[in-house]
């Protein structure tokens, strides 16, 4: 028997949980969360702080049955000699397998009149819990960081009518990720939406409902959302005396450095990832998931795509480490269009994608994740790609040869034929041919054939068939 | 004579005129076809004079060739060794694979056969590789399964239609003529005939139409695009299926199946702003080992939006076979009895005992699937005899070069058919049966509409019908008789007692009623002064005891083959419009041949380029399972990392060969439209 403990109860220990009960097991599985709410799905929060989603609409799916879980539960050490936490209100548990999944906790800046009491003040909310998410009050809004988070906030606050202001520290927003073109795209964008953009600001004083900026002026922000990044959680795997690097170390099972305990999620560090989302989150509670249930499977870094959600919005970051084809052809895709507002910047390896921006071009986006996500080679023609355009199927005149109705396999010339012999409406050309027959989707163009050969000039009277086929191919409709 | 067009479920309605002693055929102005018919349609006549119709018994000889024999011969060979595997390892010994283009009759009486006059719970049939996901997500959801519970008619009227995995303008062209007024939003792999119709195509990589339609709730839920009021009047598991929808965010769907974020919300929104829509899957969506989840979340989005059971909308699928729905309701299907019965049900088997005057307790209970039971044929535990009516599991099944191997382990295969199929050149046995135009009987087809075929030819002498066939086995088996009616319409009669009080209820439908040209869609109970027929089902309620329809948690799975390493393509296996199911019959009628002779394989210019071939060269697409080889089409519109083979070619065009037999757990269908391939250049002898 295998007894499961999960610390946490975010994306990563919610899949975790399921897949470990998909793959059928059965032994005991405790999970342990800090907050009061059962799982939810922090892809979310936005739609929620902007009111576009109750609270409730983003709970997770209910655990698979046999699943002890715990709400409010603090876990306040791990002892590792007997394999047991224990929790704040003297509760402990035994584990054979303990999964970490604490996740992170939103970074809080450095900015006077922030903290109040040795918490934070009343006014200001860090986006990483539902709980910081309800019940937002009136007036304006200032979003102190302009990363993905932080744009798809503005964004979605801005569409729900209130005053939004994004002050950020970097030249255009999401730098981490886009680069200048796709940024100052982006920051066109916020600023037509009507989010008030205040690019290379720093705050030095929260005070009164006012974030005051180094260069004096003032940012009206009922609210101050913070918006500045995440940090592992780790106090507890650090006093448990777990290695520590910028997360918990993991090798590629998702162990720590004590093989009964495992970390998953933004808690974790495996080499240098860290970080990296729900999509990361999830691969590593599948695979965690798959080892613990006698599976061979070892955890493979996940390319990274960063996708902003917003649904005006089609901008996508690609970057992958280490590329898998170390050598070959290096090129660079670039196609700028500032009026249309689109660009796309690829960076090439044989063939292949290695990093990449695109802003502005939908269809783009979709297939260039598709082939990064699975390292495939671009297409030849680089530029459909990035415009996603179709390639030419047959428009204009048809050639003798084509076929006008594919459910009978009538080509044109046969059409012309027996327009010649007589038939000289669909009716009578249906009769003769059996085009138009079928699906009836070439009725217009069989009404098209018998105006054209019907306007032009009277001919010889229709002797041999050879030759009016000959006549036929001729007419240029 | 009117009959209907012996192919598809669509069942067009044809009439057939003699004329210098050959049949031709005319289209009828059915409601279905509006007049209209497809090539395949139009030449039907020519399958009845096929020169290498079967016309005698053959029986397999020492040396192994088969040779002509007679009636009595054939049937006395296959009666006596019947007996002795019985005799030797138990009635589950001996198995039956039916059809659905078998009548109503047909596949009722082959039902009964199995399980009285041989005992076996092995019976099953090849819709179980059609729809049979489709089948097992409408029971789920809806309490019954009726491929469309509307009128195809009702289509025409609509404002949007949304095809998922349906390409309707190839496979039933006639049903085009509904949809021409129709925004169509197709969803499909490859830009198909029916997508280029489309006002909006969602192309999705193969095997994940699963998290596309999880998204589109995704986008319906969140967006506010939901019929809340309907929601809460009418279904039931909302909240638990909008849980999982929500964990299906647009961008994360768009990384899964590469459809634009765009596209998703605009196809949601077409929908949603539609005053009339529907939602129809086809095989696309449903052959996949998690097809009975992906048509779920197809119905889930479907019921989101308000459309099943209201007049003008709804969700349908569109049913492939000839009669795949009456073919699925009568009891040739492994773990059902007449009437869409279950038989591990002890009122089903009490009822159903009754008519056929054998003791309850005496039926067995319910059998292995379709692929498992071919799977295990020959082996151990499995049939040592398979009795082949109206299918072509040598060329249909998945991972077919396994399945000839098995059969071939048969001590005993016996085919009936009219041709000589792939199937029936591998037969101890081949029995020569009658075809569509030579026999009486009905078919149900794709909108639950009970129809007449009718005999406009003599059959060729020898030729004897299905019905007979089981008759004359079962009498030399020890059944009394009168059990085994030959006559249609004593079977029909039989049928219609035996349905009575089922899912399917066909006891107030008479070939009296279909004759005077009645409408008739089941459930049709015998009432006094006769039911009308149930066109529309749901419109008041859903069948489940509650009368409403629930919505299934499912949550989408990769393929069970995922491309990549040294098979870097997906292969997706379809049909062309000039070939119906393994082509036995149009492969033999000449203008078919001519429009489609030989396997092909569609891939994009790139994939092409890679593997050094140009349009019209031979490749060798090969999977885990096997190698097929086919004609190179070099198509622009494809997605690179796909190929597609259609699946009607014999021998090594067989599109099977590649095919992955992974099942859906609750369908039992194959993973028929995705596996891991590669290609190469074909230099062996065309």
């Amino acid at each position: 028997m295998t007894r499961v403990v999960v610390v946490g109860a975010g994306p990563a220990a919610h899949r975790f949980v399921e897949c470990l009960h998909r793959r059928g097991h059965r032994d005991p599985v405790v999970m342990l969360g800090a907050e009061r709410r059962p799982p939810y799905n922090r892809m979310l929060l936005a739609s929620v702080l902007a009111g576009a989603l109750p609270a409730e609409a983003v709970t997770l799916p209910d655990l698979p049955a046999g699943v002890e879980a715990y709400r409010s539960a603090t876990v306040t050490s791990i002892d590792r000699a007997t394999r047991t936490v224990h929790l704040d209100d003297g509760r402990r548990f035994r584990y054979d397998a303990l999964v970490l999944a604490t996740g992170a906790r939103a970074v809080v800046p450095r900015v006077p009149g922030i903290r109040w009491r040795g918490g934070l003040s009343p006014q200001v909310r860090p986006l990483r819990t539902l709980d910081s998410c309800v019940a937002l009050g009136p007036g304006p809004v200032c979003v102190l960081g302009g990363g993905v988070l932080g744009v798809e906030a503005a964004l979605a606050l801005r569409r729900a009518g209130h005053r939004v202001t994004l002050v950020h520290r970097h030249p255009y927003p999401v730098n981490r990720h886009l680069d200048a073109a796709a940024g100052t795209l982006l920051a066109r964008h916020l600023a037509d939406r009507g989010v008030d953009v205040r690019l290379e600001r720093e705050a030095v004083r929260y005070d009164e409902g006012l974030l005051v900026l180094r260069d004096g002026e003032t940012v009206a922000a009922n609210t101050l959302l913070l918006c500045a990044g995440a940090r592992p959680r780790v106090e507890l795997a650090r006093a448990a005396g777990l290695a520590v690097a910028g997360g918990i170390v993991v090798d590629d099972r998702l162990r720590t450095d004590d093989p009964h305990v495992y970390a998953i999620g933004d808690c974790a560090r495996y080499g240098r990832e860290s970080g990296g989302g729900v999509a990361r989150a999830w691969a590593q509670a599948e695979t965690l998931a798959a080892l613990l249930t006698g599976g061979r499977r070892r955890y493979e870094p996940v390319p990274a795509v960063v996708r902003l959600r917003d649904p005006e919005l089609s901008v996508v970051a690609l970057d992958r480490p280490r590329p898998r084809a170390a050598d070959g052809r290096a090129e660079t895709v670039t196609f700028t269009d500032p009026a249309g507002r689109r660009h796309a910047a690829l960076e090439v390896l044989a063939g292949r994608i290695v990093r990449g921006v695109l802003y502005g071009l939908p269809q783009a986006t979709a297939a260039a994740t598709q082939l990064f996500d699975r390292d495939l080679p671009l297409p030849a023609d680089r530029l459909a790609l990035l415009l996603g355009t179709p390639p030419r199927t047959g428009t204009g005149d048809l050639p003798d040869d084509a076929v006008v109705c594919f459910c009978n396999t009538v080509t044109r010339a046969g059409i012309v034929a027996a327009w010649r012999r007589g038939c000289r409406d669909r009716a009578a050309l249906g009769e003769a041919t059996r085009a138009g027959t079928g699906c009836g989707t070439c009725v217009a163009e069989v009404d098209r054939i018998c105006e054209r050969l019907g306007a032009e000039p009277a001919r010889g009277p229709a002797t041999e068939t050879g030759r009016l086929l000959a006549v036929g191919s001729g007419v240029t409709p | 004579m009117p009959t209907h067009c012996p192919y598809c479920a669509l069942q067009c309605g044809t009439r057939l005129a003699l004329r210098d002693g050959a049949v031709r055929v005319e289209a009828d102005d059915f409601p279905v076809n509006l007049g209209g018919l497809c090539r395949k349609g139009w030449t039907a006549a020519e399958v009845l004079t096929v020169p290498d119709r079967l016309r005698r018994p053959r029986i397999r000889a020492a040396g192994g060739r088969q040779v002509d024999t007679d009636w009595d011969t054939a049937l006395d060979t296959v009666a006596s060794r019947l007996r002795a595997i019985r005799r030797t390892h138990g009635a589950d010994a001996v198995a039956v694979l039916g059809g659905g283009g078998l009548t109503n009759e047909k596949a009722y009486l082959l039902g009964k056969f199995a399980r009285v006059a041989l005992g076996t719970s092995q019976i099953d049939y090849n819709g179980r590789f059609c729809m049979s996901s489709a089948a097992a997500a409408g029971n789920a959801a809806f309490g019954v399964d009726r491929g469309l519970p509307f009128p195809v008619t009702d289509l025409g009227r609509a404002d949007v239609v949304m095809l998922a995995g349906a390409n309707v303008a190839e496979t039933m062209p006639p049903l085009m003529r509904h949809l021409a007024t129709p925004k169509l939003i197709v969803i499909d792999p490859r830009r198909s005939r029916t997508a280029e119709r489309a006002a909006l195509h969602l192309q999705p990589r193969p095997g994940t139409d699963l998290a596309l339609a999880l998204g589109l709730a995704h986008i319906a839920i969140v967006d506010d695009l939901t019929d809340r009021a309907y929601l809460r009047a009418r279904t039931a598991g909302y909240e638990q299926f909008a849980k999982r929808a929500l964990t299906w965010w647009p961008e994360r769907v768009e990384r899964v199946t590469g459809v634009p974020v765009r596209d998703q919300r605009a196809a949601v929104r077409m929908m949603r702003a539609a005053t009339r829509a529907y939602l129809l899957t086809g095989r696309g969506a449903e052959q996949h080992s998690k097809g009975v989840d992906t048509v779920a979340a197809f119905i889930n989005l479907a019921l989101l939006l308000g459309l099943p059971g209201r007049e003008g909308s709804g969700y349908g699928c569109l049913t492939g076979q000839g009669n795949g729905q009456g073919g699925r309701e009568h009891g040739q299907k492994a773990d059902q009895l007449p009437g869409y019965r279950m038989i591990t049900d002890p009122r089903a088997r009490e009822h159903v005992a009754g008519v056929w005057g054998v003791p309850p307790e005496a039926l067995p209970g319910p059998g292995r699937g379709a692929y498992e039971l071919l799977d295990a044929l020959g082996t151990e535990s499995g049939p040592r005899a398979l009795l082949v009516f109206g299918t072509n599991p040598a060329v249909s099944a998945p991972r077919a070069g396994h399945v000839a191997d098995r059969l071939a382990a048969l001590d005993l295969l016996v085919v009936a058919d009219f041709v000589p199929s792939e199937t029936a050149t591998l037969a101890h046995v081949v029995l020569p049966v009658t075809q569509w135009a030579e026999e009486e009987g009905t078919m149900t087809n794709l909108e639950g509409r009970v129809l007449r075929r009718r005999r406009a030819v003599a059959p060729p002498p020898g030729v004897r019908s299905d019905l007979r066939v089981l008759h004359d086995l079962a009498v030399r088996l020890g059944e009394p008789p009168e059990r085994y009616p030959t006559d249609p319409r004593d079977v029909f009669d039989e049928l219609r007692r035996a349905s009575r009080g089922g899912r399917a209820d066909y006891s107030g439908i008479s070939y009296e009623r279909l004759d005077a040209g009645e409408a008739l869609h089941w459930p049709c109970p015998e009432t006094p002064g006769g039911h009308p027929g149930t066109p529309r089902l749901f419109l008041d309620r859903f069948t489940h005891p509650d009368g409403r329809a629930r919505f299934v948690d499912v949550d989408h799975r990769p393929p069970a083959e995922e491309a990549g390493g040294d098979r870097p393509l997906y292969a997706t296996t379809g049909r062309v419009l000039g070939h119906y199911q393994s082509g036995a019959q149009t492969r033999r009628v000449a203008e078919l041949r001519r429009s489609d002779p030989e396997p092909f394989v569609e891939m994009h210019p790139d994939t092409a380029a890679g593997a050094g071939l140009a349009d019209g060269d031979w490749a060798r697409v090969s999977s885990a399972r096997g190698t097929a080889v086919a004609r190179v089409r070099v198509v622009p519109t494809l997605r690179a990392d796909t190929v597609f083979l259609p699946f009607h070619f014999p021998g090594a065009g067989r599109a099977n060969l590649l095919t992955n037999p992974a099942l859906d757990p609750v369908s039992g269908m194959p993973e028929f439209k995705v596996c891991a391939v590669r290609v190469r250049a074909y230099r062996g002898p065309t």
